[in-house]
C-alpha cells in the first residue's frame, strides 16, 4: 500500500464521495437489503402480530379508562375494542403493503 | 432448581429514596450505565488513531455509523441526519443492552417493558412534536386518509387516531417479548440439562443453536426498534 500524503489527490477523493454520494440521495429509491433469511422472516411475523394486539390492547384500556373516567361503562370500551381492532388490523396491512411495495422496487 | 423468571428480579444496588420516590440504583441502572460506558468507549477509543486505513476497531466504528447513517437515509431521507444522533444513541443503546443480556448473570434491562416503552414513548412525542412544528395544524390531514369521503370521517378518524396511538405500544412490546421470552427459553432449556443428568448433553446442543439464535434475535430487534422509529420519523416529516 502506498499511502503516500498527497492532499491533492485527498481532496479530489473527498470531492468525488460527495459528489456520489448527493447523487445517490437524489436517487434515493436504492433497492432493500436482502432480508436475513430465517431469523428476519421470524421477526417479520412476530412484527405483524404484536402490530394486531397492539391496536386491540390500546383501543380497549383506552376504552376502559375512559369508562372509569365519564362513568359510561361498559359502552366506550366496547366500541373502542372494535376500533382499536380495526386499527391493529390496519397497521398489519399498513406493514405487509409497505414490504410488497419495497420488494417490487417501487416508490414507497 | 432457580425460577425461570428470577433473572429479570430488579435488586437494588444502592438504596436511595428522595421525597418517598424509590430511585435506587439498581441492577437495572448498572447495565444501562456499563452499556452507555460501552458505546462511549468503543466509539472514541476506536476513532483516536484517525487512520486513513481503518484497523479493526475503528472499522467497527465506522461501520455502525455507515449502517445508522444509510438507516435514515433510506427510509428518513435527506432531512433525517439532523435526527442521526439520537437514532445512533438509541440503536446503541438498545443493541448493547441487548447483547450484554446474553452474557451469563447480566442483566438486560430491555426485558422490562418500561425501558423499551420509555424510548418508544420518546420517539413517539419527538415524532409527533416534529410533524406538527413542520406541518402546524395540517399535520391533522395524517389522520384522514387521501381522497377519503368527508362522510366516512367519523369512523375513519378513530380509526387512524388508534392506529397512531398503538404505535409506541407495538414497539414496545415487540422489543420487551422477544428479550423476555427468550431469556426464559433459555433458562428453561438450561434446567433440563441440569435435571436429565448425563443425557442432559442433548437440551445442551439445542441450548448452543438457541444461543446464536437469541444473539441473533438480539442484534435484529435492536435493528426493527431503529428502522420503526425512523419510519415514524419519516410519516412524521413527509405525512406519508
Amino acid at each position: 500500500m502506498d499511502d503516500s500524503e498527497d492532499p491533492g489527490s485527498l481532496d479530489h477523493l473527498a470531492d468525488r464521495l460527495r459528489a456520489l454520494r448527493s447523487r445517490e440521495d437524489v436517487e434515493s429509491g436504492r433497492k432493500p437489503r436482502e432480508s436475513q433469511g430465517a431469523s428476519a422472516s421470524m421477526g417479520l411475523g412476530f412484527r405483524i402480530g404484536v402490530e394486531l394486539v397492539a391496536g386491540i390492547a390500546v383501543g380497549t384500556f383506552l376504552g376502559y379508562g375512559l369508562d372509569s373516567w365519564l362513568g359510561t361503562r361498559p359502552w366506550l370500551m366496547v366500541v373502542l375494542f372494535f376500533l382499536g381492532a380495526a386499527a391493529g388490523v390496519l397497521n398489519a396491512y399498513r406493514a405487509v403493503q409497505a414490504l410488497t411495495v419495497s420488494n417490487g422496487g417501487e416508490e414507497r | 432448581m432457580a425460577s425461570p423468571v428470577e433473572q429479570f428480579k430488579i435488586e437494588p444496588l444502592i438504596p436511595l429514596d428522595i421525597g418517598g420516590v424509590d430511585i435506587s440504583f439498581t441492577n437495572s441502572s448498572l447495565f444501562m450505565v456499563l452499556a452507555v460506558c460501552v458505546a462511549t468507549a468503543l466509539l472514541t477509543l476506536s476513532v483516536r488513531g484517525r487512520a486513513l486505513v481503518p484497523g479493526r476497531w475503528q472499522s467497527l466504528a465506522e461501520v455502525l455509523y455507515e449502517f445508522v447513517a444509510n438507516l435514515i437515509r433510506d427510509n428518513v431521507g435527506v432531512e433525517g441526519r439532523k435526527y442521526f444522533p439520537f437514532i445512533f444513541s438509541l440503536f446503541m443503546f438498545l443493541t448493547l443492552g441487548n447483547l450484554l443480556g446474553q452474557i451469563p448473570y447480566a442483566f438486560t434491562y430491555t426485558s422490562h417493558i418500561i425501558v423499551p416503552f420509555g424510548l418508544s414513548i420518546i420517539v413517539f412525542i419527538g415524532a409527533t412534536v416534529i410533524g406538527f412544528a413542520r406541518h402546524g395544524t395540517r399535520y391533522f390531514r395524517m389522520f384522514l386518509p387521501h381522497g377519503a369521503p368527508l362522510l366516512t370521517a367519523v369512523i375513519l378518524v378513530p380509526i387512524e387516531l388508534l392506529s397512531y396511538c398503538s404505535r409506541p405500544f407495538s414497539l414496545a412490546i415487540r422489543l420487551f417479548a422477544n428479550m423476555t421470552v427468550g431469556h426464559i427459553i433459555l433458562k428453561v432449556m438450561a434446567g433440563f440439562v441440569v435435571a436429565l443428568g448425563l443425557f442432559g448433553i442433548v437440551p445442551m446442543a439445542f441450548l448452543g443453536g438457541v444461543t446464536v439464535l437469541e444473539i441473533g434475535i438480539a442484534l435484529l430487534q435492536a435493528y426493527v426498534f431503529t428502522i420503526l422509529s425512523c419510519i415514524y420519523l419519516h410519516d412524521a416529516i413527509h405525512m406519508h
